[in-house]
């Protein structure tokens, strides 16, 4: 190896396992739930409710496998209720029946 | 995680987006009205507009040196909004340098100019490889440099956003900035692509 720290997860540049692997340059286009999700975080971020930096702290927080198992947003949106719930904006209660109800 | 100790966040994505938007609408924080006005205004940035700001740099040299020393001022000049936004740096394509735009850490891209980030642009393919691979990863871009022009890799940071400013293509003499314009992409503008005179829009 090069360099005398292990890594976090998501600070992947030339790291070796990649290095093998296509890029897709294919153009994906985004569903509903990419662009709400991107709305949300832009206006989380205006009303001073989620930093910019408080949405990559939660996104490096999540584990390894689930980092390079959910898609972008779904790690966006993954961050996002992390970061409501360890700041209070959320409780665990509220969410959890909000899920039980479906939203 | 004591903030979490069911492990709420681990619910699939659309179930947490739709528990979140209820919960935020309810605390006034997020009404689906502000998410509607908000896409709308997400889309109304599109490559395009990075595309005007090469083609005016390629016309009008006062233009393209405030577009090199300042480009947040640059793209406000074209009236594009970039206030509360990270500065725009703007990087000089030479015969003897290409520039290439990475966020190896996660996706930071020039959105105010560009739009969304592209699919492949978070991938990490391409955040792993830009770094180590540059010309094998241009190359699956179905871009080849030409021998001795060197690569140049900058890495974006949320703090700070790098476009790049291509060379004019071959051929286009006394175009207009409009007709110029249309030979623009995004790839051209992080420079997985370098523009020709062949139209691209």
């Amino acid at each position: 190896m090069d360099q005398d720290h292990p890594r976090q997860h998501h600070d992947i540049g030339g790291v070796p396992a990649f290095m093998c692997r296509e890029v897709d340059t294919e153009p994906h286009a985004l569903s509903d739930f990419d662009r709400e999700v991107d709305a949300l975080r832009q206006i989380l971020g205006q009303k001073r409710v989620m930093s910019v930096d408080e949405l990559r702290r939660c996104i490096e927080a999540i584990p390894e496998a689930d980092y390079h198992r959910l898609s972008y947003y779904e790690r966006w949106i993954r961050a996002i209720a992390d970061h409501l719930l360890r700041q209070g904006t959320v409780t665990p209660d509220e969410l959890r029946a909000a899920l039980e109800q479906g939203g | 995680m004591n903030h979490d100790p069911a492990g709420l966040v681990d619910a699939e994505g659309g179930r947490l987006l739709a528990a979140l938007r209820h919960l935020l609408a309810e605390k006034d924080i997020a009404t689906p009205g502000e998410i509607a006005e908000r896409i709308a205004a997400t889309e109304r940035a599109s490559p395009r507009l990075g595309a005007a700001m090469v083609a005016q740099a390629w016309c009008d040299p006062a233009f393209r040196a405030l577009m090199l020393a300042d480009g947040t001022a640059a793209a406000e000049s074209l009236g594009i909004a970039m206030r509360g936004l990270p500065p725009l740096g703007v990087l000089e394509n030479t015969p003897a340098l290409h520039h290439l735009v990475v966020c190896t850490l996660c996706s930071c891209y020039p959105r105010a100019v560009l739009g969304y980030p592209p699919f492949w642009f978070k991938s990490a393919a391409y955040r792993a490889r830009a770094v180590r691979d540059p010309l094998g990863l241009l190359a699956e871009f179905g871009t080849q440099l030409p021998a001795g022009q060197r690569v140049r890799v900058v890495d974006s940071t949320a703090d700070y956003r790098w476009m790049v400013l291509p060379l004019r293509p071959a051929g286009t003499q006394g175009w207009s900035a409009e007709r110029l314009a249309a030979l623009l992409d995004a790839g051209d503008l992080v420079g997985t692509t370098v523009p020709t005179a062949r139209e691209r829009v």
